[in-house]
C-alpha cells in the first residue's frame, strides 16, 4: 500500500476524481459516462500534444515550436483538402505526419548538430513556422465550406461508441506507453534525463537521442495540426496561439520534470485531463470562462510546489524498484 | 535550462560565452545593425528621415527595458516567462486606479509597485521553495494574466489623463523620446551593476556555479530574489510606458512580450544555460531587432512575416560562431 502511493499518478487520479466530485455537486450531470466521454475526447489534442512534449522535456530539452507546428501543419493540410478534395483523409493524416516530422527533425538537427540550447532553437522556430504559415497561406484563412465532408467528419465517425478522435488518442497513448516502458530508446530517453554524462558513458548517443525526441514531438504536432483544423473547422494563422505553454503547462501538472528525467505517460495524460476538465466545467458550473487562466495557473503552481520534494531525488527513477526490493 | 547542472567546460572569460578567437560577439551584432540599417535606407526613402527614426526607437524600448533585467536573470541561471503577464496586470491595476480617479503620479506608483510585487511572487516561489523557475513562471504568467482577465473580462480600459501620455508619447528633446531616454539610462545602470559592482560578479559566479558559490558565501537566494524584484520592477515600468503610449488596457495587452524580450536576451549573447553575457549585447539586440520590425513594416511587410526574419536572425546569428569554428577546425558535422 505504501509502495502503491509513491506513483505520482495515483495522487493525480485522486485529484480528478476530487475536481469531479467537485464539480459534480454544482451540475450533477457532470460525472455522467457520456458527459466524461465527451470530457476525454475535447481533451483528445492536448494529450497527444503533451505526450510529445513529454519525450522532449525527459531528455531536458524543451520543445516551444510544436503550436506552431501544429498550425503549419494543419494550415498545409487543410489547403490541400481545398485544393483537391479527392486526397483520401489517411494519405492526408500521413501528409500530416511527414510535414510535422521534417519541422521537428530542423530543430532537432539544430540541437543535436551545433548544440544550440533547445529552448533557443525552438524559440527561434516557433516564430518562423507561425511566420511560414503565413507565406504558405498568404494570410488567408481556409473555411470549413472549403474543406470536404470527409476532412471534418472524420474524426467525428463514432467507432465502438466513442469517436474516432478518441481512439486516436487512446492509440497515441498505448504506443508510447510501449515505447517509452518496453524498448531501449524509451529507457535511453529517461536515461539521458537523469545523467547526460553517465549515458554517454553507458553507450547512448545522446545527440541522436535528441534529434529523434524532436521528431517525434515534431511528428505529433503534426498529427495534432491535422485534428485541431478538422475539430475547429478554420485554419487560419492564429490557429493554436500561444498554446506551446499550454501544453508545457500539462506535462508540469502530470508531474515531469522540467530538470529531465522524471515523468510518465500517465502523468502527462492525466496532467491533460486536469486542464481539459477544468476548461469543460467552468461553464456548466456557470463560472466566467475568464477564470479559467487564473485557475490553471494556481493548478500549476500548486502541482509544482507539491512535486517540489519528488525533484529533489533526482536520478533515482529508474532504481526505485529494485531500491525498494 | 534552470537549475540543470549541465556539465560544460569552464569558459575561458566569463562574459564571452559562444564566440570564437575571431570576433566578438558585441562586434558581430554592431555588423549586422549596420548592415540593416544600410539595406533599410536603401529600401526605404522614408527610413533615412528623424521622426520615422525617432518611431523606430518605439519597437524595442518597452521590450528592452525588460530585457535588461532578463539578462541579468538569465546570467544566473534562471528565466522570468511571466514578465508579458506582469505588465498586463500592472496596467489593469492602473486601470481601475484611473476609474476610482487617480492622478498621474499615483498611476506610475501602481504600475511600478504591483510589477514589483509581482517579482517578488516569482522570487519568494523560486527561491524559498526551490522551485525551477521556468515552472513557476509558467504557472504564474497564467495566474497574472488570469487575474487581468478576471478584472477586465472583454472590456477595456480608457480614459487615462492628459498628463499620463508623456510616458509614452512624450519628447524630452526634439525628436529624442522620453522611452529612448528612458532605455539608455536604465541600460548604463544596468551595465554599471552588471560589469562594475560585486553584485554583477556574483550573479555571473551564479550562472557558472551555484553551488560553488553558496560554500564561497555568495548568498544565492537573496541574489536570485533581488534579480526576480528587478525583472518585476521593469516589467511594471514597461507597463507604464505601454499603458500610456497606448492610452488604453485590454486583457491581451503585451501579449508574446515574454518570447521577445528573452529573444532580444539570447541574441545579445547572454548565454540561456547561464553565466555569460553582457549588458552592452542586450542594447545592441534590441537596436537589431527594432531595426529589422520598422525596416520590414516600411516595406509593407506583414508583422507575422517579420518574425521569420526574427527567428531566422536569432537561430543563424546564434549557429554562426559554431559553424565557423567547426568550418576552420575542418570538422563539419
Amino acid at each position: 500500500m505504501k509502495n502503491f502511493l509513491k506513483y505520482r499518478e495515483i495522487w493525480l487520479l485522486a485529484g480528478i476524481a476530487v475536481l469531479i466530485g467537485l464539480i459534480s455537486t454544482r451540475f450533477p450531470g457532470f460525472a455522467d459516462p457520456a458527459n466524461l466521454r465527451q470530457v476525454f475526447n475535447d481533451t483528445s489534442i492536448l494529450m497527444i500534444l503533451a505526450l510529445g512534449q513529454m519525450v522532449v522535456i525527459l531528455t531536458r530539452s524543451i520543445d516551444l515550436s510544436m503550436a506552431s507546428n501544429l498550425c503549419f501543419t494543419g494550415m498545409v493540410v487543410a489547403m490541400l483538402n481545398a485544393a483537391h478534395p479527392a486526397i483520401p483523409i489517411p494519405v492526408l493524416i500521413a501528409i500530416a505526419l511527414f510535414v510535422g516530422l521534417v519541422l521537428g527533425a530542423i530543430n532537432g538537427f539544430l540541437v543535436w548538430r551545433l548544440n544550440i540550447p533547445s529552448i533557443v532553437v525552438t524559440l527561434g522556430t516557433l516564430t518562423i513556422y507561425r511566420g511560414a504559415t503565413f507565406v504558405v497561406s498568404g494570410g488567408a484563412w481556409v473555411n470549413a465550406d472549403q474543406m470536404s465532408p470527409d476532412f471534418i467528419n472524420f474524426q467525428r465517425a463514432a467507432f465502438l461508441g466513442l469517436p474516432v478522435l478518441s481512439w486516436i488518442a487512446i492509440i497515441v497513448i498505448a504506443l508510447f506507453f510501449l515505447v517509452m516502458t518496453r524498448t531501449q530508446i524509451g529507457r535511453s530517453i529517461h536515461a539521458i534525463g537523469v545523467n547526460p554524462t553517465a549515458s554517454v558513458y553507458a553507450g547512448i548517443d545522446v545527440g541522436r537521442t535528441k534529434f529523434i525526441v524532436f521528431c517525434i514531438s515534431g511528428m505529433i504536432g503534426g498529427l495534432a495540426g491535422y485534428l485541431w483544423i478538422s475539430r475547429y473547422v478554420i485554419a487560419s494563422v492564429e490557429v493554436a496561439n500561444g498554446y506551446e505553454l499550454n501544453i508545457i503547462a500539462a506535462c508540469v501538472i502530470g508531474g515531469i520534470s522540467i530538470a529531465g528525467g522524471i515523468g510518465s505517460v500517465g502523468g502527462a495524460v492525466l496532467g491533460a485531463l486536469f486542464l481539459g476538465i477544468i476548461s469543460n466545467a467552468l461553464p456548466v458550473i456557470n463560472i466566467s470562462p475568464f477564470w479559467q487562466m487564473a485557475i490553471s495557473g494556481s493548478a500549476i503552481i500548486l502541482a509544482v510546489v507539491l512535486n517540489a520534494r519528488g525533484e529533489r531525488r533526482q536520478g533515482r527513477i529508474i532504481l526505485r524498484k529494485a531500491e525498494a526490493a | 535550462m534552470s537549475d540543470t547542472p549541465h556539465p560544460r567546460r569552464i569558459p575561458d572569460r566569463l562574459d564571452k560565452p559562444l564566440s570564437s578567437a575571431i570576433f566578438s560577439w558585441e562586434a558581430l551584432l554592431v555588423v549586422i545593425a549596420v548592415l540593416i540599417f544600410a539595406v533599410n535606407s536603401f529600401a526605404s526613402p522614408y527610413f533615412l528621415d528623424p521622426w520615422s527614426l525617432s518611431d523606430l526607437t518605439f519597437n524595442f524600448t518597452e521590450k528592452g527595458l525588460i530585457a535588461l533585467a532578463m539578462a541579468l536573470l538569465i546570467i544566473s541561471g534562471e528565466i522570468d516567462l511571466s514578465v508579458a503577464a506582469i505588465v498586463a496586470l500592472a496596467s489593469t491595476m492602473m486601470g481601475m486606479a484611473v476609474q476610482s480617479g487617480a492622478g498621474t503620479p499615483v498611476l506610475v506608483a501602481i504600475g511600478v509597485v504591483v510589477g514589483l510585487g509581482c517579482g517578488a511572487f516569482n522570487g519568494l516561489l523560486v527561491t524559498r521553495l526551490g522551485l525551477p523557475s521556468i515552472v513557476v513562471t509558467i504557472g504564474t504568467m497564467s495566474l497574472f494574466r488570469g487575474i487581468a482577465f478576471i478584472i477586465l473580462g472583454d472590456q477595456a480600459y480608457k480614459g487615462y489623463p492628459e498628463s499620463f501620455a508623456f510616458f509614452g508619447q512624450g519628447y524630452v528633446w526634439w525628436v529624442f523620446s522620453f522611452e529612448l531616454a528612458l532605455f539608455l539610462v536604465a541600460a548604463l545602470i544596468y551595465w554599471f551593476v552588471l560589469h562594475r559592482t560585486s553584485f554583477g560578479r556574483k550573479v555571473f559566479a551564479i550562472g557558472n556555479n551555484p553551488v560553488a558559490c553558496q560554500f564561497s558565501g555568495v548568498r544565492v537566494g537573496r541574489i536570485k530574489f533581488i534579480l526576480f524584484c528587478l525583472t518585476g520592477l521593469m516589467s511594471g515600468i514597461a507597463s507604464v510606458l505601454i499603458t500610456s503610449r497606448l492610452g488604453s488596457t485590454r486583457p491581451s495587452i503585451a501579449q508574446g512580450y515574454e518570447l521577445e524580450a528573452i529573444t532580444m536576451v539570447v541574441l545579445g549573447g547572454v548565454s540561456i544555460l547561464g553565466g555569460a553575457g553582457s549588458i552592452l549585447g542586450v542594447v545592441l539586440a534590441a537596436f537589431i531587432m527594432g531595426l529589422v520590425t520598422f525596416g520590414l513594416g516600411l516595406l509593407n511587410v506583414p508583422g507575422i512575416v517579420m518574425s521569420i526574419f526574427i527567428g531566422l536572425l536569432l537561430i543563424i546569428v546564434i549557429a554562426l560562431p559554431i559553424v565557423w569554428r567547426r568550418l576552420r577546425e575542418g570538422r563539419f558535422a
